[in-house]
């Protein structure tokens, strides 16, 4: 059985599990439009957390709290479920798929076979649709892949029941109640502001001040732990921001598609030029990851090098500082 | 970033045959989406992950031919785990899976523990007990 699921392929996974959803039940919604109201955008260097060896930074919301925030924000009412068991968690899909519907799963991406092997990593925050069965082969769509794909319900359990961090625990979703109209100017505030929360809050490790904190960080790393480890590390924060589904520049160049989408939807021409801003801060990030490759590269182990591309993230964190206070205002 | 702009790069996307999706502006500074092959500097910090864990692995075996711990450090590293990963995965808790890494307490585990780390490992409790009979 097969049900007449229309795939897009998106940026970031999440998001693009929202935004096909949607669309499937009839909702235009873009996947920046998912992104922003979820307020999906953030910076926050996660301590004591250490992931792959080195320590954890992440570039957007935590996995599942896009999708909860976009919804409660529209209007929407998402069923949610895990599973201790297999076979229930097995049974409850096939049931879903018996009633013509579409769902969202949470999986592993370690034993995901289709991905390639360089990318297989026990990262346990990834999102994709099943939308159908043949005998033992479920029909999936991955938001990241260009195209659909099929996994067999031997390898589907394997990543729906992946263990560590994050452990999906089977995890499946799928939205059951919409009103009449979505009601996206209010929600597209909401988002904006709560991101703007984020990232100007008074926090050491989250948002502008976690920009701040890391380039601390960088600066003492290759005293402190030593030049192949620093590398190490600084890899660890480019292949964070620059990883399948951030759509480039850790997620700002998602956001501003967001912004130059919503100044239209609320005739605001202000977050038209905001836009534009954020993508001239996507472009500070890239140009920070190329810096930081050539250290990691040539293993050099100059101090100025990293004090470099600390100062570069200090500039970055003085930048969005200015623009989330003025975004702030722009919605208020 | 401008459309034309967006890397092309060779990577390791290549192998599985697919583009990933990005985000950038028009001529007429409209955002759309442009597919990208990869961008070197995001290849390199993937290459360098995994030469990391190359390195991990090869220590590992090189201690367990020294008998300085147990097989089951040498397939942690080969599945890239960590303790709490391989903890949760077996379901026991981390200070005896850090236990069993010494050889002493390897060579007098049960085989219903053996078993254990063998089937999160996908291989037979020979292949457990010997590195060697492990092809990769």
């Amino acid at each position: 059985m097969q049900i007449n699921f229309t795939h897009h392929q998106s940026a970031h996974c999440e998001n693009g599990v929202i935004s096909n959803l949607m669309k499937h039940h009839g909702f235009n919604v873009s996947e920046p439009m998912a992104f922003g109201i979820g307020s999906g955008l953030l910076f926050c260097y996660i301590p004591f957390l250490m992931v792959n060896h080195a320590p954890a930074f992440t570039y957007r919301a935590l996995p599942g709290i896009i999708f909860k925030r976009f919804a409660k924000r529209v209007g929407i009412k998402i069923k949610r479920e895990k599973f201790k068991n297999p076979q229930l968690a097995k049974a409850r899909l096939d049931e879903n798929l018996k009633n013509n519907n579409p769902v969202g799963l949470q999986v592993g991406v370690y034993n995901l076979v289709y991905f390639p092997d360089e990318y297989r990593f026990h990262f346990n925050a990834h999102n994709l649709v099943v939308y159908g069965k043949e005998n033992d082969t479920y029909l999936i769509s991955d938001p990241v892949m260009e195209t659909v794909t099929t996994l067999t319900d031997k390898q589907l359990e394997k990543v729906r029941f992946a263990k560590g961090a994050f452990a999906p625990k089977g995890h499946i979703y799928y939205p059951i109640d919409f009103p009449k109209e979505l009601n996206l100017e209010k929600a597209i505030i909401k988002g904006i502001k709560h991101t703007c929360r984020d990232m100007l809050a008074p926090m050491p490790v989250l948002g502008v001040k976690g920009i701040r904190h890391t380039a601390k960080l960088i600066r003492k790393w290759p005293k402190k732990k030593g030049v192949k480890k620093a590398n190490h590390y600084l890899g660890q924060i480019v292949r964070m921001q620059e990883e399948i589904g951030t759509g480039g520049g850790g997620f700002r160049y998602i956001f501003a598609a967001f912004l130059q989408e919503s100044s239209k939807v609320l005739n605001k021409p202000e977050l038209s030029e905001l836009s534009k801003e954020m993508t001239n801060i996507g472009d500070l990030w890239r140009d920070f990851a190329v810096d930081a490759s050539r250290i990691y590269k040539n293993r050099s182990a100059k101090d100025d090098a990293y004090n470099n591309v600390a100062s570069q993230l200090e500039v970055i964190a003085d930048k969005e500082e200015v623009f989330f206070k003025k975004l702030k205002k722009a919605v208020k | 970033m401008k459309k034309d702009e967006v890397p092309q790069d060779k990577s390791n996307l290549e192998s599985a045959n697919f583009k990933e999706l990005c985000y950038a502006v028009d001529e007429n500074g409209d955002y759309t989406t442009v597919n990208s092959s990869g961008w070197d500097p995001k290849t390199i910090a993937l290459n360098k992950a995994i030469e990391e864990i190359k390195e991990r692995v090869e220590n590992a075996r090189q201690r367990v031919l020294n008998n300085e711990t147990s097989p089951i450090e040498y397939y942690m590293e080969l599945h890239k785990m960590d303790l709490p990963i391989l903890a949760s995965y077996v379901g026991i808790w981390k200070w005896r899976v850090k236990r069993h890494f010494k050889p002493s307490i390897f060579n007098k585990l049960s085989n219903k523990t053996l078993e254990k780390y063998a089937n999160v490992f996908d291989i037979s409790i020979e292949q457990l007990k010997n590195i060697e009979l492990h092809a990769d």
